[in-house]
């Protein structure tokens, strides 16, 4: 399968298999007016599959949101088709307005202009819990 | 400003502190009878409660001082969308510190986050309940006379009690603590108080649904209440309000110096012919609580600077 390559945009690589249609929802880049590419499943020598989402504009991407999702992906810049940047990602101590509280006892729930805001709470397990009920962010 | 919403915003020296504070008011009450006159304490109730609100404003009306109150959810502003930030706002002109329950968890946080006065949690939803939880360690301590080395069994709805929850995070900072929780399957403690807090912490605890099994290591019995404000389905709660009902026959295998504490109110799940039991320290309880919460407001007012 051929997806062209691009001259200035971004590529966010070495996603873990199954979490690109996530990663592309949670970045908004459904409201874009680009061309973007989610490409699912491409062999990958590391992980067996990932996934890849390539971006055909130099866009400013939420590295929060990757990082809550998938801390282990990567992103490369390119500019005039090279390789201008290559960013990892850490895992933000908090995370702002990225996903909503699930709990339907949350304040949240009802108090819906509140800022949505999950603190990390286990990097080992990749666990965040809202600041208010301590309810664990799901995506 | 400082406010209260979890029982882990007191350190271990400041709940040691308190309780110091608290055993001197109980030594000496005149000398604390005038500390907050001329202050007001705001008690806003979001949902039913007696004994809280009426432990926090008789607290403080021994410490001097006046309270504000409003009657219930249903007459206040918040009927008419009110949200709990500008409550917090306009309650902090009247008041010098608030004590407020509301029933979805973070509401405290939302208002401490927005008053400008001291704000302590006096329970939010099945989430956070720290004065509760102060009465409790001050019954502890006056019973044990220490916190270290302690067996603590907790038995009922260890799901969705708050003071269960608060309690074991308060006890797992002391050396030589072990728990042992006892609840039917539904209602046993949430995954994440185990996983953060006992098996991060290297806690030993054992999980049963054996009460009478599991009463000869105890030192202390905390009992809980099923409540049925906390499920969303009426016939879980009836299936299960019954699972523990402590009766003197079931504590004849108990230590004679166990004591037994229950946050109330009951319904069922101690029968009054346990009152009898010198062993029975829910009363001694809610007396510990007025204290504590003496203690507390004592102290958040002075740290503001208001008294």
């Amino acid at each position: 399968m051929n997806i062209d390559s691009i001259r200035n945009g971004i590529v966010i690589d070495h996603i873990t298999a199954g979490r690109g249609m996530k990663l592309y929802e949670l970045l908004g880049l459904d409201a874009l007016d680009v061309s973007v590419a989610i490409i699912k499943n491409v062999n990958s020598r590391k992980m067996g599959k990932k996934d890849i989402i390539k971006i055909d504009a130099d866009i400013p991407v939420n590295l929060d949101v990757i990082g809550f999702v998938d801390p282990g992906a990567t992103i490369n810049v390119i500019k005039d088709d090279r390789l201008a940047e290559k960013k990892t990602i850490d895992m933000p101590e908090l995370l702002h307005g990225v996903v909503r509280c699930k709990n339907p006892r949350c304040i949240t729930s009802t108090e819906q202009e509140l800022a949505q805001l999950f603190r990390l709470t286990d990097r080992e397990n990749k666990v965040y819990r809202c600041v208010y009920c301590e309810t664990k962010a799901q995506f | 400003m400082r406010s209260i919403i979890d029982i882990l915003d007191l350190s271990p020296a400041e709940i040691e502190e308190l309780i110091a504070t608290a055993m001197d008011i109980i030594e000496n009450p005149a000398k604390y009878a005038e500390v907050c006159r001329g202050k007001k304490l705001a008690t806003l109730f979001f949902e039913p409660s007696t004994r809280t609100r009426m432990s926090f404003e008789a607290a403080m009306y021994e410490l001097g001082g006046n309270v504000i109150s409003m009657a219930g959810a249903a007459t206040s502003s918040a009927s008419k969308g009110e949200s709990v930030a500008d409550t917090a706002k306009v309650i902090s002109c009247y008041a010098d510190i608030i004590a407020m329950r509301h029933p979805k968890e973070g509401a405290a946080l939302v208002a401490a986050n927005n008053a400008s006065v001291p704000v302590i949690n006096a329970g939010d939803g099945g989430h956070c309940h720290p004065t509760q939880t102060l009465a409790d360690l001050l019954t502890i301590y006056r019973e044990k006379g220490r916190f270290t080395d302690l067996t603590i069994g907790f038995c009922g709805d260890l799901k969705f009690g708050r003071t269960v929850h608060s309690l074991i995070n308060a006890m797992s900072r002391y050396p030589g603590v072990k728990f042992v929780l006892i609840s039917p399957e539904e209602l046993k403690v949430p995954s994440y108080v185990k996983k953060d807090v006992l098996q991060k912490k290297g806690i030993p605890y054992v999980q049963t649904t054996d009460l009478e099994g599991a009463m000869p290591d105890l030192d202390i019995l905390y009992m809980t209440r099923v409540q049925k404000e906390r499920f969303f389905n009426e016939e879980d709660y009836l299936r299960l309000k019954d699972s523990y009902i402590l009766t003197p026959d079931k504590l004849k295998n108990a230590k004679l110096d166990m004591n037994i504490l229950h946050p109330l109110p009951r319904v069922n799940e101690i029968s009054v012919k346990v009152d009898e039991d010198p062993r029975a320290c829910y009363f001694k309880q809610v007396l510990n609580g007025k204290y504590m919460r003496m203690a507390l407001m004592r102290k958040l007012l002075k740290e503001a600077g208001t008294i």
